[in-house]
């Protein structure tokens, strides 16, 4: 009796039932790199980003580090970081980016493009060469995003590195055929990039793959602007098309791809460290976090690999993604 | 969730006495749903009926405000897990935390600093929201005086740390109208603390130290015992399981499980094992649904980075960051640097200002009020004008920046050259690449105009 008074005047305990989302898309899996180079599987998710008790997480969003063959576009405050005998040359700077941990290399053959030194097909294929014979991590190739000039390097370099299944970008709107004909017939990954626009996204990804890549072999890029020039704008399209491949969409289920490292290092906080605004706090520190929160923005909106570009970001960022899956 | 038209007509009496002054139940319910009427005009409504109402009508989540003599901070209140689902309505305020144990200059030197910080972006100034004052020492007149002193250098709202509620109680002495976020009640102490909330009238945390179960309980004993305004504290702190519960916590919320309709409370410098964690922290409490964060490192550099991010993330998606119209320089230009001119849609911007700067030429931008449409869209929409420029170019004294009055349009609207040219004729009109990405080649090119 006594018990029965005592239990009535605790108080009532609503129970928690923790609601879990009833996915019933996968996000396919990507396999990068392979014949003789290490493989990467990107993608797989059956959740929203880390929420592994509602679905699988197999595969951490993966880290790419951005080597170039024309560093010049890169500000000295980032350079410095890596080394002035590093980003001379790409085997170098490849070497040391596996080093710290890059688990894909993301070359930009800046050198290419025709505003700057306008190099052709054989220095292309020598930038390709050396980053292959430095390092056995995949490979990421992204020209200069000029179109003729992305067609012409490109192609060659699917087939220096045929079956090895590289990277390969950019498919845009308007140029796309060319660079997919080189993934089909090498059995390399296209990007297929578009402006910030979910349907052109979508659109992109089924002009790419009615030519015959394969959903399978197709990262998505729906762009992003760094920190404070746009991020917004990101965040939502990636979490709005991961959102679609769950529910179902079997067109936009292919992993997505960000570059929240470049992104960042062409922007003013993380270029210019003198004449700005006090409060924006010292140079190296501010640039540094500039571009771990966009990248820590868009791992969490849903990308399934970043590119970054400082050591210590890759550091740090690798660190945050072992612990966001639990490790 | 609201109601709809059907679901609320079927709670009427569907009599169609229109007493109510609809001439049918299902007019009066329609008028319901769409929020343009109030169930007390029928008077036959049942309690059901009006329980049912209010019940829907109440938000999912509360707003809770902490106040200081002028300041009002109000969090919470958010409605979506996604931002593009409507919005994210109040920006989590970032607090930093002092303790009592540190020394009066300590003291002083962070509560100055962090207090005078602020930082402009996008035409606007952005400051930090306040102070978590912790009762470190254990003592309660120590952490009273502490109090008091924060409280003498700053009016910027307070959150206020214990477990003693001797401590907190000590503390609260001392902040006189002020009504600080006390923090926290846990099992342990909640009845004290309750007690001391409704005296001073002031929002409370409930901190669980073991998981949902434990905070659903504590936030319905604290409601239970009359404590209206409540933030929880879930305890989890790294950044998985911060993720995971504020998650499951927003989203139960919006399901409208009522011991969780209430903001969340972080603490990134605990979960973190070196500053850059509590920075990747803080950044993924502001994306995932943190609604107030207390930070234990600060620096100018930190504090620009979250809150840009926090800018970024709580924009509108539907009314995206516009600029305010005027010139901006980029890096230090002079008469006889380049004048492009853009609108005032932020990302229009900031495609050209990143492009201008990656080229090295220092630059005048022209930023017109387009009411935050691209170029494209605010032409097609004819607010992107020959005599919109032409009124910005006079309104900002462009003749006065630059000597070769020439003036770059953005490609796309190269139409626009000839009425441009009618309306400024001591003007050159110049036609840019359509893209921003072009504009490196198109100094180049045309580099004789800025430097001949
Ligand atoms: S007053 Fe009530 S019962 Fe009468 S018509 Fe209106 S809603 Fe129906």
């Amino acid at each position: 009796m006594l018990d029965s008074i005592k239990f009535k005047l605790e108080v009532v305990v609503p129970e928690v039932e923790i609601p879990k989302e009833k996915w019933t898309g996968r996000v396919r899996e990507v396999k990068i790199g392979g014949k003789g180079r290490k493989e990467v599987v990107v993608g797989g998710a059956t959740a929203m980003p880390f929420l592994d008790f509602e679905g699988e997480i197999p595969n951490p969003p993966r880290v790419a580090v951005e080597v170039r063959d024309d560093p010049s576009g890169f500000p000295p405050g980032l350079l410095s970081s890596w080394g002035d005998d590093v980003v001379n040359d790409v085997g170098s700077w490849a070497k040391k980016a596996a080093e710290l941990g890059a688990e894909i290399i993301t070359l930009r053959l800046t050198s290419a493009h025709p505003e700057g030194q306008n190099t052709g097909v054989e220095e292309a294929k020598s930038a390709v060469d050396k980053v292959l014979s430095a390092v056995d991590l995949p490979l990421m190739v992204i020209g200069p995003e000029i179109a003729d000039k992305d067609n012409e390097i490109l192609v060659p370099i699917a087939d220096l590195a045929e079956g090895q299944r590289i990277v390969l970008g950019n498919c845009v709107e308007n140029n796309y055929k060319t660079i997919a004909a080189a993934c089909i017939a090498a059995n390399h990954i296209a990007i297929a990039k578009t402006p910030l626009d979910i349907n052109l996204a979508k659109q992109l990804n089924v002009q790419v793959s009615d030519i015959g890549v394969p959903l399978e072999s197709i990262l998505m890029d729906a762009d992003m602007g760094a920190l404070g020039y746009g991020i917004e704008y990101a965040i939502s399209i990636d979490e709005r098309l991961k959102l679609a491949a769950l529910m179902g969409d079997s067109v936009t289920a292919v992993p997505i791809i960000n570059h929240p490292g470049p992104e960042t290092w062409r922007q003013k906080e993380a270029k210019v460290s003198e004449g700005v605004p006090e409060s924006w706090g010292g140079y190296d520190e501010r640039a540094l976090y500039w571009e771990e929160l966009s990248a820590t923005s868009i791992i969490h909106s849903g990308a399934d690999v970043v590119t970054l570009c400082h050591p210590k970001a890759v550091e740090y960022i690798k660190s945050m993604i072992a612990k966001l899956m639990g490790q | 969730m609201a109601l709809t038209g059907i679901q609320i007509y079927k709670l009427l009496p569907k009599t169609n006495c229109k007493e109510c002054g609809y001439p049918t139940c299902m007019a009066f319910a329609m008028k319901l749903a769409a929020g343009q009427e109030d169930l007390s005009k029928c008077p036959y409504a049942s309690d059901e009926a009006k329980e049912k109402l209010s019940a829907a009508a109440k938000p999912p989540m509360r707003a809770v405000t902490i106040v200081t003599n002028d300041h009002q901070l109000t969090t919470g209140a958010e409605l979506v897990m996604y931002r593009h689902q409507k919005k994210f309505f109040n920006p989590a305020p970032l607090m930093v935390r002092v303790k009592d144990t540190a020394s009066a200059d300590d003291l002083n030197e962070t509560v100055e600093e962090v207090g005078n910080y602020s930082v402009d972006r996008v035409g606007m100034t952005f400051t930090l929201d306040g102070f978590a004052v912790q009762n470190d020492s254990g003592d309660a007149s120590t952490f009273a005086s502490c109090v008091e002193s924060v409280k003498s250098k700053t009016d910027m709202p307070l959150t206020l740390i214990a477990t003693d509620p001797n401590s907190m109680s000590a503390a609260l002495e001392k902040v006189g109208d002020s009504r600080p976020l006390i923090y926290a009640a846990t099992k342990d102490n909640i009845d004290q603390m309750g007690q001391l909330a409704k005296k001073y009238s002031c929002p409370m945390v409930v901190k669980s130290s073991d998981g949902l179960d434990e905070l659903a309980e504590l936030s319905e004993k604290a409601s239970g015992a009359g404590v209206e305004d409540i933030i929880l504290d879930p305890g989890d702190r790294d950044l998985h399981n911060s993720l995971v519960s504020f998650t499951q916590v927003r989203r139960l919320a919006l399901r409208k499980f009522e011991p969780f309709g209430y903001p969340i409370i972080s603490f990134p410098g605990e979960g973190a094992s070196s500053v850059e964690e509590e920075v990747n922290l803080a950044a993924q409490h502001i994306a995932k649904y943190a609604n107030v964060i207390v930070m234990d490192s600060f620096s100018p550099a930190i504090a620009y980075n979250l809150l840009t991010l926090r800018l970024n993330v709580y924009t509108d998606p539907q009314a995206p960051i516009q600029l305010q119209s005027g010139i901006y320089q980029v890096g230090s230009p002079d008469e006889k640097s380049p004048l492009c001119i853009t609108t005032n849609y932020a990302l229009s911007y900031f495609a050209i200002s990143g492009e201008v700067e990656a080229t090295g030429r220092p630059s005048w931008i022209l930023v017109v009020d387009t009411e935050g449409l691209s170029v494209l869209t605010a032409w097609s929409a004819g607010k992107f004008d020959a005599d919109g420029i032409a009124a910005h170019i006079k309104q900002f004294d462009a003749a006065d920046k630059v000597n070769h009055n020439s003036l770059i349009l953005p490609g796309g609207v190269a139409i626009l050259k000839g009425e441009t040219e009618e309306n400024l004729p001591d003007w050159k009109i110049l036609v840019g690449p359509r893209e921003a990405p072009g504009i490196g080649g198109y100094f180049r090119q045309n580099a004789q105009i800025w430097e001949g």
